[in-house]
């Protein structure tokens, strides 16, 4: 978020003899006009831009934008927002630091979203729409937004924490006319499934509802009801309480949708139902996305094969299907676009993959059991190489293995040289090439050589500092780097500072990167929306150093008990125009 | 700070301690020369030697951590310490969790450190654990809490709570279980329940009959006065809730006092509730004597 700008007449604005406004403006447009045209940027980036220009824009870009976009909670205050945007109906939150989601960062850190929610409703009584990432949210706070906003619309959280199901029972009791409900990935307190039978018998305006991360069962016959009720359903996704047969009911109910996600796929079924199944799934013309598919085994795999025709998005990371019947399942799906699997296809199933679906731009495959060290099953490079050679649309992939070679990796961004995401996990921490036993720079190279357009880039294995030297050199358009176990010196890090320009969120852990890392990147830092480093070589006195020189920055810090007084175990730096947060808990040390 | 013993750029010291066929592949053999950083982690403590034990505080500013732990597998399959990696000086085990496995531990205090590797890790004995090689480190391999463990069909269980690690809450606050004693008049043995099974008061009620429901059939053939049920068969216990069956279900709540059953939200009952009774309706009258005005309610009928 751009503070106030210097005012600047705009030496391109085309001249316009019409212009009538303030006499103090340059601006040759009328405000009217203006604010018009600046209702279709839709854009923050372009928003942005166009604030920039002089004052008059900045105001009546100000007055015209509706959808608010905050990457980092902390890097602005409510108060500042509710300032600077009168007239905001949709807002997107993100909270914690991403390392957050595997338990890098303590319980009652912040990101509370109490504060916003009060804020809003002072100022934002027209807010519609709530999107939260990585944030806490309390029953209160999820009662302030249910009542204070009269239209409110549509709430999504994803990796949330912090509120029950109490919660949800204030948003389906008050929010009538309530279009999106979505919960993701959350941490939450699921008393029990009542909260569903708290939307009213009259109520009907639901397009998404997905509860598949909650646990307990909800009444079937509220469900039933409410998806016969919504017309306007397009995505459902239901827990795993919802049987095979409660399902298929749902899906009678419900033939419109685009996107499901299944409950358990456990159960035994009369023949008679696995038919009624089958044609219920057919039935289903639109379906794009399916997830879901708890316990599913070949036997029931069958009854979706109908409707795997249109999909363009399957999530199977629930499902540990063997090679074989993924192989069977993927055979019906030549429309893939993205697809999630578990490591127990084996390089096998990845190879029908690359047979069978030739549209893939997406893959993500997870380890089923990422703590096995002992058997090391899973995908291997050659399952990779193979999706490599059937699917040159491929640009996005995140993949956990347990080996990797240089070759294997040269090869695959050979076959697919536009990589925007590239994510490789190495599930050992520093393994090298196990063919060649070297370093993995040479693959990691090879991506950033290849891979001009790449904007994300996870590395691992075992990494000098050579692998930085070249991300520094030739990663251009790079904005996130996750960094662990990797490098070699400060050099490593230094080099990626100085090099990629577009860099915006650097995250390192368990590297011998230290101070001189650290303070090189001084002025960078303000240009990023945020750094994390932990268990690295850095000291307090260092993050003194940085906190001082750089006033804009939000230096914190956080220490393990058993770690030297002078050790920064976790610094999290990041830009803020609201100054340090007053909400920091006593375990981090705000600099 | 010490550890980082790689020095050079030229030339990757490998150390790879991943077991395969449960050997120890050490490469360089400079990697076991541990310096003394690397002597703290063979303190003898609790637990075995090397595991640092990182853990979230949950219990804000007080002297107390609530943790729950997993079983720390055993690490001696032939390594002297457990860095596998020369890049870490300390090497922050973070064992794997199943929520049945946990139990509370208490650290040293640590109100202004949220993060401790404690020393003082007691390892539980019941563990759900089955690996033997070093457990993992804390939030390695990158995989969300939910992601975790779905490797076949014995998944099943596993929801995305069940999965959840120490991190999320001290075992105290959610248990996955609350076994309850019932006891029901005329059957001289009680039986256990787990409250947590059930999420209403229907399901506990039928599952009240199923358990009781031979029980009292057996106890009515040895009974003096020779009413024989073989000729009916079991007969169902019904109308535990309402007053209207031949027996109503009590219960004894976390003040000691005697309560029927159904008058407060179920999650209340669950979280207050300490035993549960099946008394026969017509003894009712005696406990409204006996107990504090208010308790019941005695628009009841028997």
């Amino acid at each position: 978020m751009q503070t106030d700008p210097n005012p600047k007449k705009s030496k391109d604005s085309p001249s316009n003899s019409d212009s009538t406004e303030s006499t103090q403006s340059a601006s040759p447009f009328p405000d009217d006009v203006l604010g018009k045209v600046l209702s279709f940027l839709n854009s923050d980036k372009d928003r942005s831009s166009v604030s920039l220009v002089c004052k008059d824009w900045y105001n009546a870009e100000r007055w015209t934008r509706t959808k608010l976009f905050i990457g980092n909670c902390y890097s602005v205050s409510p108060e500042i927002v509710a300032t600077r945007f009168p007239k905001i109906t949709s807002v997107t939150l993100k909270g914690k630091p991403r390392f957050s989601d595997f338990n890098l960062v303590p319980q009652n850190w912040g990101a509370d979203v109490h504060y916003w929610l009060v804020m809003f409703a002072k100022v934002y009584p027209f807010l519609e729409e709530l999107r939260l990432k990585r944030m806490t949210v309390s029953d209160e706070s999820l009662e302030i937004l249910a009542t204070a906003f009269p239209g409110f619309r549509a709430l999504s959280l994803m990796s949330c924490d912090g509120f029950s199901t109490d919660g949800l029972k204030s948003v389906a009791t008050h929010c009538r006319n309530l279009t999106e409900l979505d919960i993701q990935d959350t941490d939450i307190d699921d008393f029990n499934g009542g909260w569903l039978s708290c939307f009213p018998e009259n109520f009907g305006s639901l397009e998404v509802l997905n509860f598949a991360s909650l646990d307990s069962e909800v009444n079937f016959d509220a469900l039933e009801r409410l998806v016969s009720r919504c017309k306007s359903l397009r995505v459902l996704k239901v827990n795993k309480s919802i049987t095979l047969d409660q399902l298929q009911r749902l899906l009678l109910r419900a033939p419109q949708l685009m996107e499901l996600g299944t409950g358990s796929f456990q159960q035994e079924l009369l023949p008679g139902q696995f038919g009624d199944l089958e044609s219920a799934f057919s039935n289903c013309k639109n379906l794009r996305t399916l997830s879901g598919l708890w316990e599913v085994t070949s036997v029931y795999l069958p009854v979706l094969y109908a409707a795997c025709t249109s999909l363009t998005f399957l999530n199977l990371s629930y499902a540990a299907l063997r090679s074989v019947e993924f192989g069977n399942l993927i055979a019906y799906c030549p429309n893939l676009r993205r697809l999630w699997v578990l490591d127990t296809v084996e390089d096998k199933g990845l190879e029908a993959v690359g047979s069978s679906c030739p549209l893939l731009e997406e893959l993500r495959v997870f380890p089923a059991d990422p703590f096995d060290q002992q058997l090391h099953r899973g995908v291997t490079e050659l399952g990779f190489v193979a999706v490599s050679r059937g699917c040159s649309k491929l640009h996005y992939v995140l993949y956990f293995c347990w080996q990797m070679t240089n070759a294997a990796v040269a090869t695959i961004v050979q076959n697919c040289p536009n990589f925007t995401h590239f994510r490789l996990c190495i599930m050992n921490p520093g393994r090298p090439d196990y063919l060649t036993n070297e370093p993995m720079d040479e693959a990691f190279g090879a991506v950033v050589k290849t891979c001009t357009k790449l904007q994300r880039l996870s590395v691992s294995g075992l990494l000098t500092d050579l692998t930085f030297e070249y991300i520094g050199k030739h990663a251009k358009n790079l904005e996130t780097l996750s960094v662990a176990f990797a490098g070699s010196s400060d050099l490593g890090m230094q080099c990626v500072l100085e090099g990629c320009p577009k860099l915006r969120k650097l995250e390192i852990r368990d590297c011998p990167f230290g101070n001189a890392a650290l303070l090189s990147g001084l002025e960078k830092y303000e240009k990023m929306r945020s750094l994390w480093m932990s268990s690295c070589n850095v000291t307090i006195t260092a993050c003194q150093q940085l906190a001082r020189e750089m006033p804009r920055l939000n230096v914190e810090v956080m220490k393990d008990k058993e770690s030297d007084d002078s050790q920064a175990d976790k610094v999290y730096v990041y830009r803020s125009v609201a100054g340090p947060r007053r909400d920091a808990p006593p375990f981090v040390l705000t600099l | 700070m010490e550890g980082y013993s790689r020095k050079d750029v030229g030339c990757p010291q490998l150390l790879d301690l991943i077991p395969k066929e449960k050997e120890w592949l050490v490469k360089s053999a400079e990697e076991t020369n541990y310096g003394l950083s690397e002597e703290k982690k063979l303190e003898l403590r609790l637990g075995p030697p090397g595991g640092d034990w990182t853990f979230k505080q949950i219990c804000g500013p007080t002297n107390e951590s609530l943790l729950s732990f997993g079983f720390f597998p055993n690490t001696t399959a032939g390594a002297t310490t457990t860095a596998p990696w020369q890049h870490q000086t300390k090497a922050s085990f973070f064992p794997l969790m199943e929520k049945e496995s946990c139990r509370i531990v208490e650290l040293q205090g640590a109100e202004k450190k949220a993060f401790s590797p404690a020393n003082t890790a007691v390892p539980n004995s019941s563990s759900a654990q089955k690996r033997t090689a070093p457990a993992p480190v804390v939030g390695w391999p990158p995989i969300r809490s939910f992601r975790k463990n779905l490797a076949n069909g014995n998944s099943s269980k596993l929801s995305p709570e069940s999965q959840k690690d120490f991190s999320k809450k001290p075992i105290e606050n959610c248990p996955k279980n609350k076994f309850v004693k019932i006891n029901m008049d005329g059957v001289p043995i009680g039986r256990k329940v787990d409250l947590k099974a059930f999420h209403s008061y229907e399901k506990l009620s039928s599952a009240v009959d199923e358990l009781f429901r031979g029980l009292l059939a057996a106890q009515g053939d040895s009974s003096t006065n020779g009413i024989k049920k073989e000729v009916e068969g079991e007969k169902v216990i019904s109308g535990l809730l309402d007053g209207s069956g031949e027996y109503t279900l009590v219960y004894e709540d976390n003040e000691g006092d005697r309560m029927l059953v159904g008058d407060v939200p179920w999650d209340m009952f669950v979280s207050t509730v300490k035993r549960l009774r099946v008394l026969k309706s017509s003894e009712l009258p005696m406990l409204f004597c006996g107990s504090k005005p208010g308790k019941l309610s005695l628009d009841r009928s028997i």
